[in-house]
């Protein structure tokens, strides 16, 4: 990335400012997850509610980052490295916003399962190794963008697929759960939901590393052909 | 530089030098200019860009003191423009024109296109009348001047004076028509149609094009050159060059971290 000063410094602090909000947002979102992981293992019920009031303030966010870049666009008709990072930026509020709804879908699932009286770790299944998975990727991947560490985001990248087997391996256990006794088939199903939500938040924050790719390198390296894939 | 698919050449600059008296003012300039489609050049004041542009039609020659070192060759027939063998007037029938500010001759719109053919002995009125036509056409200005050919020139607006300029030099046939800032002195909507222009002649003409406007060279050309002291820092496709250019110092240039 280019680190010189604009000759326009107004456009400077347009950019740097926009940098900071992305970064706000993910530390709510970050916040987010790890609060709705929390009320899965300790069944505070009462925390779900604060998790859907702040995925609004989520929503806001990326509405108001949306709307700076495309001012910026307008105005300063960014080229090379700024129009990459104002597009990146762009894309990665989006799945930045979306990793807040899966958290917020969490908190929700585990409202459902407590309220009807169950325990999740009765079934012995903890998707809190999952969960500090997914937490980590969405870390490492903010943490990727706030330096523009591509060798960062290709680790978050990288990550991913452990993720992805992991919550294969979780689907398959419960359904032997629930073969076994067909009474645990609405707690199974929320608890699918709940590891299918941080799988989804992994596949995020695989997203925001593959846009700060694009960003430092301006190739972009989503869907590559099959053989390539590691 | 990996630029694949590429068109047939038009000309090619090989390790081009150029000094105005003792001062080099093009060092060692080799580029590609390919056929039927636009190449901008951009760069800051005094990088080279009109110097550049200006020896493709050997207009330098007007000038004592000034010297050509190298080649630019032209296709198909390999011809080098800047060889002291090769007559500017044929070269200039080859390559047109056209100017910063329109600058229409004091004649009438018609005698302003059939100016060149005149020139080339051409006096026959139907033939004249036809490429007349045919140019004004081309410079997509014949609707508007039809039932005032014998007005003078300079009662056009400015934008219309370019496009007059335009259709002055297409009415030579040229093969290669260079453009140094044929926007800075018009206004948006003028512009505009000029660049709507610029694409349309691509299909019949290859252009080269100087601008200031970096939007412009973005919105018009194919290929995208970036000149700074003299120097081809790089040279590329337009769409990679906006988006990723390789070297640092055209990055620099092009989201304006230097002037």
């Amino acid at each position: 990335m280019n680190d010189s000063a604009h000759l326009s410094s107004q456009f400077d602090e347009d950019l740097s400012r926009l940098r900071t909000h992305v970064l706000q947002m993910g530390g709510l979102v970050e916040t987010q997850v790890s609060a709705a992981i929390d009320a899965y293992s300790t069944g505070e019920v009462s925390s779900v509610k604060h998790i859907v009031e702040t995925d609004r303030r989520i929503n806001d966010l990326e509405i108001a980052i949306d709307d700076d870049c495309a001012h910026i666009i307008a105005k300063r008709q960014p080229a090379a490295s700024d129009l990459r990072l104002v597009f990146g930026i762009s894309k990665i509020v989006t799945d930045l916003e979306r990793a807040g709804d899966e958290a917020k879908k969490i908190a929700k699932g585990v409202r459902r399962i407590y309220e009807a009286g169950q325990v999740p770790s009765q079934f012995g299944i903890g998707v809190r190794h999952i969960a500090e998975a997914a937490l980590h990727m969405v870390r490492d991947a903010l943490d990727a963008f706030a330096r523009l560490d591509v060798e960062q985001a290709h680790r978050v990248i990288n990550a991913d697929a452990n993720v992805d087997v992991e919550f294969k391996s979780i689907v398959r256990q419960l359904i032997t759960h629930m073969m076994e006794d067909p009474r645990t088939i609405t707690t199974s199903i929320d608890i699918i939901w709940i590891a299918r939500a941080v799988e989804r938040i992994g596949d995020h924050a695989k997203n925001i590393a593959e846009h700060v790719v694009f960003i430092v390198e301006g190739r972009d390296i989503r869907h590559p052909p099959k053989e390539q894939k590691a | 530089m990996q630029i694949h698919d590429n068109p047939a050449l038009k000309a090619e600059a090989r390790n081009l030098n150029f000094y105005y008296g003792e001062a080099k003012a093009l060092k060692g300039i080799n580029m590609p200019i390919y056929d039927k489609k636009v190449t901008a050049l951009i760069g800051p004041s005094g990088c080279g860009k009109s110097t550049y542009l200006r020896s493709f039609n050997r207009m330098h020659d007007l000038y004592p003191g000034n010297r050509y070192e190298g080649e630019i060759r032209f296709f198909p027939d390999n011809t080098n423009l800047l060889s002291p063998e090769v007559d500017p007037i044929e070269v200039r029938m080859r390559v047109g024109m056209v100017f910063q500010k329109p600058n229409p001759f004091p004649k009438s719109i018609y005698e302003n296109v059939a100016y060149g053919l005149r020139v080339r002995g051409e006096n026959n009125k139907r033939v004249l009348d036809d490429k007349v036509e045919h140019a004004l056409k081309g410079g997509a200005l014949w609707d508007e001047v039809k039932d005032r050919l014998n007005e003078l020139a300079s009662n056009l607006s400015g934008g219309q004076q370019q496009r007059l300029c335009i259709a002055r030099a297409l009415a030579t046939d040229p093969e290669l028509l260079l453009f140094d800032e044929p926007t800075s002195a018009l206004d948006p909507i003028a512009t505009a149609a000029i660049e709507e222009l610029v694409h349309e002649l691509k299909k019949r003409v290859t252009i080269l094009i100087v601008t200031h406007n970096m939007q412009q060279a973005a919105r018009v050309s194919d290929y995208t050159a970036y000149m700074f002291l003299g120097e081809m820092i790089e040279f590329g496709k337009t769409d990679e060059i906006f988006l990723k250019p390789k070297d640092k110092r055209t990055e620099d240039y092009i989201t304006g971290r230097m002037g």
